[in-house]
């Protein structure tokens, strides 16, 4: 697993990336209250927008940490935007997408250097 | 920025701080909807200490209040609390607070933080006659204790009867020793009460009511859930539902604005809003799945834009989102429809009846 300065973790399985937040970011956020998700078959832009998550206080924009197109997103989420809280880096995965460029994938941040600028 | 007495207390809590009119304020201490849910169920601590407290004094001071609030504080007997809007000539809103009567030479007047110096000003400049107002907020500690626990918790530190307390009426007592204006009154739907008392004993108070608060499940609570949790009672947040621009007419408290006292500031123009309608009205609304409305988004009819959110949230209690927006009259009635724009995108929302939130066994 990898991160994205953003607060984004990727793993990435042969040419798909599962993408979510870190657990760090979801608990700075609190509550995590609803998810707006891309839609199947839109391309993310590395380091561009591509949904928004709120929290009961709090509007935040989500990047995406590589570039690719998206072959599922996490459609519990619409039940239960909780599962972002709860889970992180696991139930609470947001979107897969197929990489467009598995290169982008070297300058994510090891989790040692992640941790370091949460510090 | 201004630092409470319990600022490191709320620290050690772990508690997350923000920023709130010009105060270093608790925000949340674990989670808003846990906190929120609490203070519903159980009971929760509030440190209030960034309220303003004034007192007006003096043989003109009854003639003076009535003159400046839009509340009949003549009709009030000693030892009430009137919530009340408080105008300019042109009805505007400078702020609206609480005015304890102690008796009729003397009121307390409970304003927002934000506004204080602003409300010392004005009240200043509107004073006539044989009367003084001083400001004592920064002497004057306020802790709130919310929820169907609050009153069995307070009970073991007081020998005041408690039950003998009405809601907005108050009284004058020892706490664990301490001297406080002890007042039925609160910001969050639910029963509790609001304790007043010279600011130096304010970390006292705190470790005591936790340390009774424990067989009660007593928690501390944050602005956070402090704001879901007056949403869902529809009590006003000056600078989101009321600002220097609405009138009381405008805000739906009406009721807040007695033309049968006579003469004050504003009745003339209120009394004409109140006749003949005004531009513009706060409704309360309610969305469903999808984005929280929220403070400034806009309210849409037919994709032109005829309103404005003031405030808005997913309403714990509620399990929906929920809002109050300011619209034209003929969108008032409940079951008018709207949009609510977010992110560009417009999402439907329906008017419903206020406060979304009652507790059980109020009218």
């Amino acid at each position: 697993m990898k991160f994205s300065k953003e607060h984004e973790w990727v793993k990435l399985e042969g040419d798909t990336a599962i993408i979510g937040i870190t657990d760090y970011a979801a608990h700075q956020l609190g509550d995590i209250v609803f998810v707006e998700l891309p839609n199947k078959g839109s391309k993310l832009e590395v380091n561009k927008v591509f949904g928004t998550i709120e929290s009961v206080k709090t509007v935040s924009d989500v990047f995406a940490p590589m570039t690719g197109e998206v072959i599922e997103v996490n459609d519990e989420l619409d039940a239960n935007p909780a599962l972002v809280n709860e889970d992180p880096t696991g139930n609470g995965w947001i979107v897969k997408i197929k990489v467009s460029n598995p290169n982008e994938y070297d300058q994510l941040l090891d989790e040692a250097a992640y941790k370091a600028i949460c510090e | 920025m201004k630092k409470t007495p319990l600022c490191q207390v709320h620290e050690a809590l772990g508690a997350r701080m923000v920023e709130f009119g010009g105060w270093y304020m608790p925000v949340q201490y674990t989670s808003i909807i846990e906190e929120h849910n609490h203070v519903r169920t159980k009971c929760g601590m509030f440190d209030l200490f960034h309220m303003g407290e004034f007192w007006l004094t003096g043989p003109d001071a009854m003639k003076n209040v009535q003159k400046i609030v839009t509340q009949d504080i003549e009709a009030l007997s000693d030892r009430q609390i009137a919530y009340t809007p408080m105008c300019r000539p042109d009805g505007t809103i400078v702020d609206d607070l609480l005015v304890y009567r102690w008796t009729d030479t003397e009121f307390m007047l409970v304003v927002n933080a934000s506004n204080e110096l602003k409300d010392f000003d004005w009240i200043n400049h509107q004073l006539e006659g044989n009367v003084r107002l001083a400001n004592e907020s920064a002497n004057t500690g306020l802790i709130a204790v919310q929820g169907p626990n609050a009153e069995a918790l307070l009970q073991k530190l007081t020998r005041q009867r408690l039950k003998s307390i009405k809601f907005y009426w108050f009284t004058a007592g020892k706490v664990s020793g301490i001297d406080c204006i002890i007042s039925r009154t609160g910001y969050t739907g639910e029963d509790g009460f609001e304790l007043y008392f010279n600011a130096e004993h304010t970390e006292y108070l705190w470790s005591v009511l936790t340390e009774k608060g424990k067989e009660f499940d007593l928690k501390p609570i944050g602005l956070g859930a402090r704001d879901t949790l007056r949403l869902e009672a529809r009590l006003m947040l000056y600078g989101n539902d009321l600002n220097d621009t609405t009138t009381p007419i405008e805000a739906n408290l009406g009721w807040t604005v007695k033309f049968a006292k006579g003469q004050f500031t504003a009745s003339e123009i209120l009394k004409h809003q109140k006749d003949n309608g005004t531009e513009r009205i706060l409704v309360g609304f309610e969305m469903g799945k999808g984005p929280a409305p929220r403070h400034g988004y806009p309210v849409l009819k037919d994709g032109k834009q005829i309103g404005e959110v003031t405030s808005g949230t997913m309403s714990p209690t509620l399990k929906k989102n929920i809002g109050l927006a300011y619209v034209a009259p003929t969108l008032k009635e409940i079951g008018s429809t709207f949009d609510v724009e977010v992110r560009g995108k417009a999402y439907p929302a329906t008017v419903i009846e206020t406060p979304f939130y009652k507790r059980e066994g109020t009218k």
